[in-house]
């Protein structure tokens, strides 16, 4: 029977990954994702987890532990957070390209220098081109079930995914979230097969190097060339997007919560103004959605769910009756603009739509961000027509 | 959708010498044995073998005289560096390429 706790992010997490039996885990502590590691301890100190849990000197080293107990057939499991994850990158790169379904918790924190231990995403979009595919989580629940969903998905696939959720907004917000029945956990998610036999009767050498063109082994078989690889990776990424749809129905089917969404969507219905955005920063939005509503503005709320794969294709559609568009980062591409605003407008180039765009930076490094802001700035970028210039702040006190 | 016998998913290789093809091919150095310098010839006995020892590549075969396999041998030149009576230079490798060639050409 699945019950309901008033527990935080962090310890959504740790729970989500204590269902699906997760087998190694390593992580290291770095604020605000500390919970994570030190929950799981608890689990498998009390045996309440059959789990092995390898403390690491490093970030580096966590994913380096995950990637090969994943690649010998684990379940794996690991959570960090901004400067953690960049010291991540090279493995990142590396999990992705051997095809590991690893599954990562991330409280979204800003980078430093200088210093701050608070919310922004400027850590996860940093990593959004290692082939991680990204879902960024609205509240608690979403955690929990984000990541029972993840390890479906990313085990079909061979892709590992980062399952993201704003740090201290989320991750140390305590609220009511629905814990799964253990058995249909269990029922819901195949054990995990890895794509590759490592303990085989022949020794073998696993990611080598692959020359550019095909080339025959020292046996004299064929093997592939590089670029291949790459192109599979993309190709399944392009798939991925039906996979999540799958498994997000799956879900629903099993637990009564639907995610065949690509996009989460408020209000959306006749809207001509769109307020697009990422993670809990969409609940704000709809506050302003609501208060624009009352004051007549046909608005509506777009947050992207899922940011990789990026689902060009349904933000199209969703955005096909928009005349304005403003958009939310919580996150710069330095020296052109947030990074969700510049891949809107790539996905509205194919269709040939073309609304008022605005770009907004708010909310970097924990600066709070209120639904008047948002629906001011609303009001005036469609009241400019959107000839506001781009990126506008929003928070910077000085 | 991934499966798992897809060649461009599970990259993989025999372990064998020669898997990663003759890297000897792009050698710009070679190295070239003195033999009446190199201790293990000139005591006749198995002793020394710091070529063999540094060597990154494993090319150095132990024995009297020692071989290195041109084929393998990327020509860092460690072996000669590390060699305590100098009895490893380093050559352009272009030269022994070209009179290769003058030789095949005169077989031919």
């Amino acid at each position: 029977m699945s019950k309901v706790q008033i527990i935080n992010g962090n310890e959504t997490a740790a729970m989500g990954a204590k269902l699906c039996r997760v087998q190694v885990i390593a992580a290291y502590p770095i604020t605000p994702q500390s919970k994570i590691p030190e929950t799981l301890v608890k689990y498998v100190e009390s045996g309440e987890l059959a789990a092995e849990f390898i403390r690491v000197e490093s970030e580096h080293s966590a994913l380096t532990v995950c990637i090969s107990a994943s690649t010998v057939g684990a379940r794996v499991f690991t959570a960090t957070a901004a400067n953690g994850l960049a010291y991540m990158h090279e493995q990142l790169h590396w999990a992705a390209g051997a095809r590991l379904p690893i599954v990562m918790a991330l409280a979204n924190r800003g980078l430093g220098a200088p210093w701050t231990i608070f919310n922004d995403m400027q850590d996860s979009i940093s990593q959004r081109d290692t082939g991680w595919m990204q879902v960024y989580c609205r509240d608690n629940q979403e955690i929990m079930d984000s990541i029972i969903m993840a390890y479906k998905i990313c085990e079909q696939l061979h892709v590992p995914m980062m399952v993201c959720f704003d740090g201290f907004v989320l991750s140390h917000t305590v609220m009511p979230v629905e814990i799964p029945d253990q058995k249909q956990v269990d029922a819901f998610l195949p054990s995990y097969v890895p794509h590759l036999q490592v303990d085989g009767p022949e020794p073998i050498n696993i990611n080598p190097v692959m020359l550019a063109d095909p080339r025959a082994n020292a046996q004299g078989v064929s093997c592939p060339s590089y670029m291949g690889f790459r192109m599979r990776l993309q190709e399944t990424l392009e798939s991925a997007g039906d996979v999540i749809l799958n498994v997000g129905r799956e879900f629903g089917e099993v637990f009564g919560r639907s995610y065949e969404c690509l996009l989460w969507k408020y209000r959306t219905e006749g809207a001509d103004t769109i307020l697009l955005t990422m993670g809990s920063l969409a609940n704000e939005a709809s506050l302003a959605v609501d208060a624009l509503r009352e004051k007549g503005w046909k608005a509506g709320v777009v947050a992207l769910r899922v940011f990789r794969p990026f689902p060009a294709a349904t933000l199209r559609q969703a955005l096909s009756k928009a005349k304005h568009v403003v958009i939310f980062d919580k996150n710069i591409s330095y020296g052109n603009e947030g990074a969700t605003c510049t891949e809107t407008k790539a996905a509205l180039f194919e269709g040939g739509l073309r609304p008022t765009i605005t770009n907004y930076i708010v909310g970097l490094g924990g600066k709070n961000v209120a639904a008047a802001d948002l629906e001011a700035a609303t009001i005036k970028s469609v009241e400019q027509k959107g000839q506001v210039s781009t990126p506008q702040w929003i928070g910077v006190a000085v | 959708m991934a499966s798992k016998k897809d060649q461009f998913i599970s990259a993989c290789a025999t372990l064998a010498k020669g898997e990663a093809g003759n890297t000897g091919e792009w050698r710009a150095k070679r190295p070239i044995i003195d033999l009446s310098k190199c201790t293990p010839c000139k005591k006749q006995k198995d002793t020394c073998y710091l070529c063999w020892l540094y060597c990154p590549d494993g090319t150095v075969k132990r024995g009297i005289p020692i071989e290195i396999d041109l084929q393998y041998c990327k020509g860092c030149g460690v072996c000669a560096q590390v060699c305590p009576t100098k009895a490893i230079r380093m050559e352009v490798e272009e030269q022994f390429v070209l009179s290769e060639c003058v030789i095949q050409e005169e077989v031919e």
